[in-house]
């Protein structure tokens, strides 16, 4: 019971029409560049170095080297290369954690209506009183040192919830096509439906909206980071950098605009992706 | 013709006999109806709030060991403080017993006692409150007719390039953490290029921020610029989707220039999704003016939230994040009255 003769994916859509046609979707291509650069900085980045992570090269706040020195005398060339990984690993699994959460949450209400669509949407919406940031500050009161994966959780935990609502929303005008209904009448299983019939007829918002989740993550886990709560307190990361060198902002700036920019370009990046991955299927619809 | 007609008043674009059958039922039952939609909403609300009560009860004192947090190291070798703290969160109770000892402290207004110095949470977090208060309502005052007057310009370009350039840097804008706006807002004005404003909110005990008026500027040009290109985005959409429509395209062979086609046609239309997207705004800067409270030292309560998480400070945060979500519950119930109010179709499916 293959949807996928009578109901072409966009990604098949695009295929068919050749593979340029995503390359001319200009936001598309700089956000997809613009990513790509900074993920590559921030995994190979730790072996172009010229100095170790925690390797002190000279006085604090000092001009020496590329971008100078920090508040401990380490190099912040240095630092801001290896200081990418994790904010962008943790970034990432809290994403997909979120992504995959809240397409269940959606789609399951979605596809159970009535009734339990209500219940699961009220719950849904007490989630969504708590601003993103306010989740994770709230559970880390009774922590005494935030470990990785509690971020990752925090942050799949704070997405799930506004996934949740838009996987709903692209959910429920698939849940009543026909082909849904014929796949019922044969007698499929229900996580079959949602999984065979349902679920891949939801890829390209989804994918949109996994580019604006992650977006958001680098913000979150940046942020949090940047207030002190961060799972490494000697390691270089990005948000952990701007909170360390804040009193040199005005003697060192490099120090702090360095992690500062890193961060802004790939949301700048991650944010341009996913909105040229939701143009590109908005187009293919029609 | 006919469809010109339809678009522009979707009421009566029904069979005559329906529109006054539910005009009649309207006028006797509208009252009733109304009432009863509102106890329905607010009783969400309530509901949504004691939810959100529980959740972040159970947050801040059962899912970690918050005097542990609290005594980091010293948590083994000063049993005595260990056991003042136990018997000041009433942690020697059951989890549901403390539940409700905090809820009826709240409902009396008693928020507890801060841990870090000892004062009642509600003296402490008073002022904070209204500076908080007036940092947001000051950010929503400017943000609402830049968002607008940007996507009024947008849309006045539609799909040719200055349209294209200023979506563009909009939704560059929109992907950027406050605190990266924030730093680099401080870097510009404050420190590295030039020294026009300060860098940082200095708050003299027993004043306000904006006794000093420009130590305000920054704190809220970072909002506005966080909050702004999303809010102008939808409405450029929706301003678009008004502009293209048939009824405007009338309006326009009638004669009536441009400007007055924008104003009175595509402005007016796009209120009502102007206000829901304000209000979702306006509820996300509940939680945006945590990390802006922080890069500034502004004396808020978001400020004060980000300090009470780092000393553990249990009663405090509780009170903070009740607070940060009632702001958001009640902001979403207000904009969900002013669209209904504002769209007649939503009135008439409510009153009929």
């Amino acid at each position: 019971m293959s949807t996928i003769d009578e109901f072409p994916t966009p990604e098949l859509a695009v295929a068919r029409r050749g593979a340029p046609a995503w390359t001319r979707q200009k936001r598309l291509v700089s956000g997809l560049v613009l990513t790509l650069i900074i993920v590559a900085l921030a995994i190979f980045g730790p072996l172009l170095a010229p100095h170790g992570e925690n390797e002190v090269v000279g006085p604090p706040y000092s001009k020496t080297g590329v971008l100078g020195t920090d508040y401990l005398g380490q190099d912040v060339f240095s630092r801001v290369l290896y200081g990418g990984l994790d904010v962008l690993v943790i970034a990432l699994l809290g994403t997909l954690l979120g992504v995959v959460l809240g397409t269940i949450i959606g789609v399951v209400a979605a596809y159970a209506g009535g009734w339990w669509d209500e219940v699961i949407m009220r719950l849904n919406d007490v989630l969504l009183a708590f601003p993103q940031i306010l989740l994770a500050l709230v559970v880390l009161t009774a922590v005494a040192s935030p470990k990785a994966w509690m971020i990752i959780v925090l942050v799949g935990l704070s997405h799930a919830p506004r996934v949740a609502r838009v996987a709903r929303g692209v959910a429920l005008g698939i849940v009543s096509r026909d082909f849904v209904y014929a796949a019922e009448a044969l007698g499929e299983r229900r996580s079959r439906v949602i999984l065979r019939e349902v679920l891949p007829n939801m890829s390209a918002p989804l994918l949109a909206e996994t580019g604006l989740r992650l977006t958001y993550s680098i913000g979150l886990v940046g942020g949090l980071a940047f207030l002190g709560f961060s799972t490494n307190p000697d390691g270089a990361n990005w948000g952990q950098m701007i909170n360390e060198n804040r009193l040199g902002l005005a003697s060192q700036p490099w120090s702090v605009l360095g992690p500062v920019l890193m961060i802004g370009l790939f949301c700048i990046g991650t944010n341009l992706l996913a909105d040229g991955i939701a143009q590109l299927a908005h187009r293919t619809e029609d | 013709m006919t469809d010109a007609a339809t678009l522009l008043d979707p009421d009566h674009a029904e069979p005559a006999s329906v529109t006054t059958t539910r005009s009649r039922r309207a006028r006797r039952g509208g009252a009733w109806a109304w009432v009863a939609w509102l106890l329905r909403r607010l009783g969400l609300a309530v509901l949504t709030l004691w939810l959100v009560s529980v959740l972040v009860f159970i947050a801040t004192t059962a899912l970690g060991d918050p005097v542990r947090a609290i005594l980091g190291k010293d948590f083994n070798a000063d049993k005595a403080r260990a056991a003042q703290l136990t018997a000041q969160l009433n942690l020697d109770e059951s989890l549901p017993q403390r539940y409700l000892h905090w809820l009826g402290g709240l409902f009396s207004g008693d928020l507890g006692t801060s841990i870090a110095n000892q004062r009642p949470v509600s003296e402490l977090i008073g002022p904070n409150v209204v500076n908080t208060l007036v940092l947001v309502l000051l950010s929503a005052i400017i943000m609402v007719p830049v968002a607008f007057g940007i996507a009024m310009i947008s849309a006045n370009y539609r799909r040719r390039k200055p349209d294209t350039f200023i979506q563009t840097v909009l939704l560059a804008l929109a992907g950027l953490p406050e605190f990266v706006i924030g730093i680099l807002l401080v870097a510009i004005f404050a420190t590295t290029l030039s020294h026009v404003l300060p860098a940082v909110t200095i708050a003299t005990p027993g004043g306000h921020p904006w006794d000093d008026p420009k130590t305000m500027v920054l704190p809220i040009a970072t909002l506005v610029l966080a909050v702004s290109p999303y809010v102008s985005r939808i409405v450029r959409a929706t301003l678009l989707e008004v502009l293209d429509s048939d009824y405007v395209e009338l309006a326009r062979l009638k004669g009536i220039p441009e400007r007055v086609v924008m104003r009175k046609h595509a402005l007016l239309n796009a209120i009502v999704p102007g206000i829901q997207v304000v209000a979702l705004q306006l509820a996300w800067l509940a939680g945006g003016v945590v990390i802006v409270e922080a890069v500034f030292n502004y004396p808020g309560i978001g400020f004060q939230l980000v300090d009470s998480v780092r000393n553990h400070d249990v009663p405090m945060v509780q009170a903070l994040a009740m607070i940060i979500a009632a702001v958001y519950v009640v902001v979403n119930l207000v904009a969900d009255l002013l669209s209904i109010l504002l769209t007649p179709r939503a009135r008439t499916a409510i009153s009929s």
